[in-house]
C-alpha cells in the first residue's frame, strides 16, 4: 500500500507546483469571462423560461410566432442573401487582383472596409441614396420610386463591409491554388470553366463556405446599421430585441426578449458549427 | 522560352507570363465597378457635408465642436477605449504566458473561451447584461451587491461598458497576441531571464513586452477601434458614447451627423492603418 503512493509522490508535487502557477495566472481572465460573460447567458437561459415569476415555454412559443417569427426569417432571409452575394462578389474581385499590381493596396483597403460597420455605415449611405442623398438627387431616382429603406437596400448597405471580408478570407486561398494544377489541366485539353468546375472550385470549396459562414454571421448580429437605417421598416431579429428590451412590449411579455436572443444564439451556434470543421478541411490543402 | 517554365508545350507556357502584361477585359471590369461602389458612397457623403445652398462650404465640420455633447461623448469613448485596453491586456497576457510555460493542458480552454463571444450576438449579450443590471438589485437589495451593481452603471463613467467590451474585445486581442507569442520563442527568453537572476516582474515587462511590442500594438489599436464604434451595447443600456451620439445629433442637424460619420471613419482608419503596418513591419 505504501509503495505506489511513494513512488508516484515523487512527480506529483512538482507537476502540481507548475499547473497551480499556471492556474493563478490564468484564474483571472477564467473567472472575468464566467462571471462577466457566463453569468448574462445563465441569466438569459433561466429568464427565458420564466414568465411572471413561473417556469413556462410560452416565451419561447411566443418567440416563434406572428411578427417574432417573420422578424427571424427576415434576419436569416438577409444574412443569407448577403452571404452568398456577397461570398461571389468578394471572390471575383479577389481574383482580379490576386496576381495584379493592385494586390497590396487592395489587401489593404479591405482589412479597412471589413472594420467599417455600424453607424457611420448606415449615415454614409443615407447621404448617398437615401432620400435626399446625393445620388439619388443626381440621378432623380425618386422619381423612379428608388428607396434604401427596404431588404435590397439593407443588402446593398451590408456588402459594403461583406465584400472586403470575403477579399481577406479568401485571398489566401487563391494564393493556394498552385499555378502547376492549371498547367496541368489546360496541357491535358481542359477548357478554363472546366479548370474552374473540376479544380478551382473544388478546392477553394471549403473557404468559399467559410466565407459565406462568416458573411452569415456579421450581417445576422449586425444591428447599429440597421437601426440607423430602416428603424423598424424591415422586419429585423435584433431590431425586435432591441425593441422589446426598451420596454416596448406588453406587460410580463419582457422575457419575450430573452427568448429572441435564445433563438439567435442558437441558429448562429448551428452556423459556427459549421464552419469550424470546414477550416481545419481547408488548411489541409492550403499549406 | 523553355528556361521559364518545365511545361513541354511552348505555346500554353506562354500564357502564364502573357496573362500579367494584358490584363483582361473582366479583371477591369471588375475593379471599376468595386471602385465604383466604394468610392460613390464616400464621395458622395463628402459631397453631402459641403453643399450648401451658398455653394461650397466646410461649415458642418466646423459645427462638429461646438455641438452639444461632442466633446463630453468623445472623451467618454476614449476614456472608455482605455480603460478597456488596459484590462483586457492585463488578463489576457499573463493567461497566455501562463498556456504557454506551466499549463498546456488549458491552452484549448483558454482558445474556446476566447472565442465565444464570437459566436455570441452582441445584442443578445447585451440582453443578458440588462437583465442581470434589472433584476440584481431586487434579489440583493439587502446586500453589499446591491451598492456594486449601481456604481457599475454611474452614467459619468459606465464601469459596466467597460466589463462588456472586454468580452467582445477578447477574440481580437487573443489573436493577436498569439500572433505574437508564436513568432518568438517564449519559454527560452524566460528560462534565459530567470537563469540571469531576473524576478518575474522584470521577466515581464524588460523581456516578454518589448518582444511583443508590435502584437500588444496590434491588440491595442483593434480593442480601440471597436470601443470607437460600439453601438448596440451601449445603446441598449441607455449611455451615451460616441457612436450613439451620432444618432442622437442626427435627428436634428443631418450634415452635422455625417460630418461627424466621416470624421469618425477617418480616426477608425487611421488606427486600423496602423495595425497593419504594425503588422507588416514584424513578418
Amino acid at each position: 500500500m505504501s509503495r505506489p503512493v511513494s513512488t508516484a509522490s515523487v512527480p506529483v508535487p512538482g507537476r502540481n507546483r507548475k499547473s497551480s502557477r499556471g492556474w493563478i495566472a490564468t484564474a483571472p481572465l477564467l473567472a472575468f469571462v464566467a462571471v462577466v460573460f457566463g453569468a448574462p447567458l445563465v441569466v438569459l437561459l433561466g429568464g427565458t423560461f420564466v414568465r411572471q415569476g413561473r417556469f413556462t415555454g410560452e416565451n419561447l412559443a411566443e418567440s416563434l410566432q406572428g411578427a417574432y417569427l417573420t422578424a427571424l426569417i427576415g434576419s436569416v432571409k438577409l444574412s443569407a442573401t448577403v452571404a452568398v452575394l456577397g461570398t461571389v462578389l468578394g471572390v471575383f474581385l479577389a481574383q482580379a487582383v490576386v496576381a495584379s499590381r493592385l494586390r497590396q493596396a487592395v489587401l489593404t483597403a479591405s482589412g479597412v472596409l471589413a472594420n467599417f460597420g455600424g453607424v457611420p455605415l448606415a449615415f454614409a449611405w443615407i447621404a448617398t441614396l437615401g432620400n435626399s442623398g446625393v445620388v439619388t438627387r443626381a440621378l432623380g431616382l425618386g422619381e423612379h420610386g428608388w428607396s434604401l429603406y427596404n431588404f435590397w437596400g439593407l443588402t446593398l448597405v451590408y456588402l459594403y463591409f461583406s465584400v472586403p471580408l470575403t477579399v481577406l478570407v479568401v485571398t489566401p486561398a487563391l494564393d493556394g491554388l498552385r499555378p502547376q494544377w492549371r498547367e496541368a489541366a489546360l496541357n491535358n485539353g481542359a477548357s478554363a470553366w472546366q479548370y474552374w468546375r473540376y479544380v478551382g472550385v473544388p478546392v477553394l470549396a471549403p473557404s468559399l463556405l467559410g466565407a459565406v459562414v462568416l458573411l452569415f454571421g456579421s450581417a445576422f448580429a449586425a444591428y447599429a446599421t440597421a437601426a440607423a437605417m430602416v428603424g423598424t421598416t424591415v422586419p429585423l431579429v435584433t431590431l425586435q430585441i432591441a425593441n422589446a428590451l426598451t420596454g416596448n412590449v406588453l406587460i410580463g411579455h419582457e422575457n419575450v426578449a430573452l427568448a429572441l436572443s435564445l433563438d439567435m444564439i442558437v441558429v448562429a451556434g448551428l452556423v459556427m458549427a459549421v464552419y469550424l470543421p470546414l477550416q481545419r478541411r481547408s488548411a489541409r490543402w492550403l499549406r | 522560352m523553355a528556361a521559364l517554365t518545365p511545361a513541354p508545350i511552348a505555346g500554353n507556357a506562354s500564357s502564364a507570363p502573357g496573362r500579367k502584361e494584358r490584363p483582361r477585359a473582366w479583371r477591369v471590369v471588375v475593379l471599376a465597378l468595386a471602385a465604383v461602389y466604394f468610392l460613390v458612397p464616400m464621395a458622395a457623403s463628402f459631397w453631402f457635408t459641403v453643399d450648401d445652398p451658398q455653394g461650397f462650404s466646410l461649415d458642418a465640420y466646423g459645427q462638429i465642436f461646438s455641438a452639444p455633447g461632442f466633446a463630453s461623448s468623445l472623451l467618454l469613448s476614449l476614456a472608455l477605449a482605455v480603460a478597456t485596453i488596459a484590462v483586457v491586456l492585463l488578463l489576457a497576457l499573463p493567461a497566455m504566458l501562463a498556456v504557454r510555460l506551466g499549463a498546456p493542458r488549458l491552452r484549448p480552454v483558454l482558445e474556446v473561451v476566447c472565442t465565444l463571444p464570437l459566436v455570441v450576438p452582441p445584442i443578445t449579450f447585451v440582453a443578458g447584461i440588462g437583465t442581470v443590471l434589472r433584476f440584481g438589485p431586487e434579489y440583493l437589495a439587502t446586500t453589499p451587491f446591491y451598492q456594486t451593481i449601481i456604481a457599475l452603471q454611474n452614467p459619468d463613467f459606465p464601469v459596466v461598458l467597460v466589463l462588456a467590451y472586454v468580452v467582445l474585445a477578447l477574440p481580437y486581442v487573443y489573436r493577436s497576441l498569439d500572433a505574437g507569442l508564436r513568432a518568438i520563442d517564449v519559454r527560452t527568453l524566460v528560462e534565459a531571464a530567470r537563469n540571469c537572476g531576473a524576478s518575474w516582474p522584470h521577466v515581464m515587462f524588460r523581456v516578454i513586452v518589448p518582444n511583443l511590442r508590435s502584437a500588444l500594438a496590434g491588440a491595442s489599436f483593434l480593442t480601440l477601434a471597436l470601443v470607437l464604434g460600439e453601438f448596440t451595447v451601449a445603446r441598449l443600456l441607455s449611455f451615451q458614447p460616441f457612436p450613439v451620439w451620432i444618432v442622437y445629433i442626427s435627428g436634428s442637424q443631418a450634415q452635422v451627423s455625417v460630418a461627424v460619420s466621416l470624421f469618425s471613419l477617418l480616426l477608425t482608419w487611421l488606427v486600423l492603418l496602423a495595425v497593419s503596418l504594425a503588422g507588416r513591419n514584424r513578418s
